[in-house]
């Protein structure tokens, strides 16, 4: 069983490393009439299903972005649940078009296993969570703590190597089970819980009784940053993919809004009358239809209007935008210019 | 003493009589007994009312909202489940259309207490499971007489959880049978078949397999060959059923007595006659115990298939506990999918034991 096991993993990895698929996906994706995206089996904010079962989440409004820009309608979509160990199995084969699942994008992922990062939806990184009444306000005042994290990921040595850094001793509990793990810092057997700052956001706002009792610190040791991913073979594809994404982020930059955008299609800027097809060029460059930024504006939404509604401050996640702020307001949110 | 007296009927104490007797016989009939006797009443007393206080007495039954549902209570906030029912209940499936997995849900039900009863053990039971199988089919996928087309990744919930473990035992089960009888078989190659297949599979985790259904099939497979989700995991758990069906099957085998057979050859039964007729309806009875064991078994493993993406009925829970608008109720959740699992699995249990009583021929020992 062992070697057939052992033959079965070769044979994977070299079906992997084969560049198996020739620029078929956006003509698959355009006959089919819909784009299929690969996302969570539920991670607050990013892509859970409500009560009536519908998903909502800044991932899945990234898909339905790019279903706006190549049909015009925001709700030709099919999201497929992916667990993590599934998910690039599941692009790979070609059961999804798309993964738009909080995805760290490494080179890694980009190389071997024959990816294409197509921009950051999300810039994440490894966060600390502390309870209100310690009063901390910055993770260098945590000389002492006691800090309950996972053993065996990245999260445990980038802890030691931050506090290495800084010159502060810390107790840790390393606890294996992510639910052990939250259940003992909100039991206080530890001052700080320690892992990605969404995954912090979306603990503290389904796990505790009294989400305002916690405060998750400014500071982010790592970078982990999410967003689409496309198998290798159809830069085409990738091409939608991409701007979609950016569109929305351009949008944002441009004040557009999906309440606003009928009237700034009367604009007389230059920028914004390429980027909503007043002036056309741009949709048929990417092999979309001109309006396909309009389209994802109006349907969807800019990338700010999408986070407030899944991630901010109006949510029960209540994040800052913090890095995922536009440049011009500090953070690293920079849409590449659409001209 | 000149006259006989009727004697006095003395009576044995009265502690070792009626209420009394039967508590000092079961509780405290030594020292060991009354410790584990004062240490259960002490364990009932801690937790017993503590729960009931929780679950029923300060419990909230319904709540517009989160929030409201946590200030009112002191207790569990059944609310969630309420607001959550349907998403659990029906996974992914589209809102407006939850009345076809709810009636999939009643056909099943159904059809599972209909084959219970032993006057509808006729051939015309398997016509009746056709029937309701192909009103299923329909009713899940649609797409004729006028209802929308739902596909499969869209399935989730009880329905889902009832397909796998349904379908699961229906086609393990005859396979198991064949897997045992080849085992046990004089033919060499099929002998060495049976005993490769159910050594390879019951040699591996279910998990395993439903992982290599998912993950490492689809990369054998050529791009846009793609065949669905549900069906591999379906497949790896009837392959896995049968597996150990086969093994319980075979223990039944093996336990009737030599004469059986001897008695069937005598009266020149063909191989086949003699099995259907004389071997199985013996072997199968005497291993009704652990038979529904592994069934009870598997239809619990269904719930693996977590880990492959699906949402049934334990998943589409997991799924409902992230929504941030109704945070930290899993233990409210659970307890509801918990009480589903139960009554189902007590069922079979109770079904089980009505079985074997009815079928007793006077075999046991």
């Amino acid at each position: 069983m062992k070697e057939i096991r052992i033959a079965a993993m070769v044979a994977a990895a070299l079906a992997v490393s084969a560049p198996a698929f020739a620029g078929a996906t956006l003509d698959a994706v355009k006959q089919r009439g819909f784009v299929t995206c690969g996302v969570s089996t539920g991670v607050a904010g990013f892509s859970n299903p409500d009560s009536a079962g519908k998903w909502t989440g800044i991932d899945v409004d990234n898909c339905r972005a790019i279903a706006a820009a190549l049909f015009g309608d925001a709700e030709k979509v099919k999201l497929v649940p992916t667990t993590a160990q599934q998910r690039f199995t599941a692009l790979q084969s070609g059961e999804v078009d798309v993964l738009t699942r909080n995805t760290t994008q490494t080179l890694q992922r980009d190389t071997a296993l024959g990816f294409n990062a197509a921009g950051v939806n999300f810039y994440d990184g490894q966060g600390f969570m502390v309870p209100k009444k310690l009063g901390v306000k910055s993770a260098k005042e945590l000389a002492g703590a006691t800090v309950c994290v996972q053993p065996g990921t990245t999260t445990e040595l980038n802890l030691a190597d931050y506090f290495r850094a800084n010159r502060m001793e810390f107790k840790p509990v390393v606890i294996e089970k992510l639910d052990e793990v939250i259940a003992a810092f909100f039991s206080g057997r530890c001052d700080v819980f320690t892992t990605d700052a969404s995954q912090l956001a979306s603990v503290r706002a389904t796990r505790t009784q009294n989400p305002d009792d916690y405060v998750i610190l400014p500071e982010l040791i790592s970078k982990e940053p999410l967003g689409p991913v496309v198998r290798h073979g159809d830069d085409q594809w990738f091409d939608v993919v991409k701007w979609s994404l950016i569109a929305m982020i351009e949008a944002e930059e441009l004040g557009i809004t999906s309440k606003n955008v009928d009237e700034m299609a009367k604009s007389t800027n230059p920028n914004i009358q390429r980027f909503l097809g007043v002036t056309p060029g741009m949709g048929k460059a990417l092999g979309v239809d001109e309006k396909w930024a309009y389209n994802i504006v109006k349907q969807v939404g800019n990338y700010g209007e999408s986070f407030e509604r899944n991630l901010g401050r109006s949510t029960p996640i209540k994040l800052e935008r913090g890095k995922n702020a536009l440049w011009t307001n500090g953070g690293l949110m920079y849409a590449l210019p659409i001209r | 003493m000149t006259a006989p007296t009727a004697t006095t009927e003395l009576k044995p104490p009265a502690l070792s009589q009626g209420w009394l007797g039967w508590i000092r016989e079961n509780l405290f009939a030594g020292p060991f007994n009354t410790l584990l006797t004062i240490l259960t009443v002490w364990l009932l007393l801690a937790t017993v009312p503590a729960f009931i206080d929780w679950a029923l007495l300060k419990a909230v039954w319904s709540a517009p909202t989160a929030s409201v549902c946590r200030e009112a209570a002191g207790g569990a906030c059944w609310a969630f489940v309420y607001e959550k029912h349907r998403l659990i209940l029906f996974g992914l499936y589209p809102f407006e259309e939850h009345w076809r997995p709810m009636l999939v849900v009643v056909i099943f039900l159904a059809m599972i207490g209909l084959s219970c009863l032993r006057r509808f053990w006729t051939v015309w039971l398997a016509l009746y499971w056709i029937v309701a199988l192909t009103a299923v089919g329909i009713l899940m996928w649609g797409g004729v007489l006028g209802l929308t087309y739902v596909e499969n990744e869209k399935w989730g919930g009880l329905p889902l959880t009832l397909i796998l473990s349904v379908f699961g035992i229906a086609f393990a089960f005859p396979l198991s049978i064949l897997l045992a009888l080849g085992r046990r078989s004089n033919m060499p190659a099929i002998k060495a078949l049976c005993v490769i297949y159910i050594e390879l599979i019951r040699g591996v985790p279910l998990i395993s397999l439903l992982f290599m259904a998912s993950v490492m099939l689809p990369l054998f497979l050529p791009t846009g060959v793609n065949f669905d989700k549900l069906l591999r995991a379906q497949i790896a758990i009837i392959l896995f059923a049968a597996a150990y069906l086969a093994e319980v099957v075979r223990g039944g085998l093996q336990a009737l007595p030599k004469g059986q057979y001897e008695a069937a050859d005598a009266l020149g039964l063909a191989y086949w006659q003699k099995t259907g007729l004389i071997i199985l309806p013996q072997a199968l009875k005497l291993v009704i115990p652990p038979l529904v064991n592994t069934f009870i078994g598997i239809f619990k493993d269904t719930s693996l298939v977590v880990i492959i993406g699906l949402f049934d009925l334990l998943n589409s829970l997991k799924a409902s506990l992230v929504d941030p608008a109704w945070p930290g109720f899993s233990a409210e959740g659970y307890i509801a999918v918990s009480l589903i699992y139960f009554a189902l699995c007590y069922f079979m249990s109770k079904y089980s034991q009505a079985l074997e009583a009815r079928l007793a021929t006077g075999h046991k020992r």
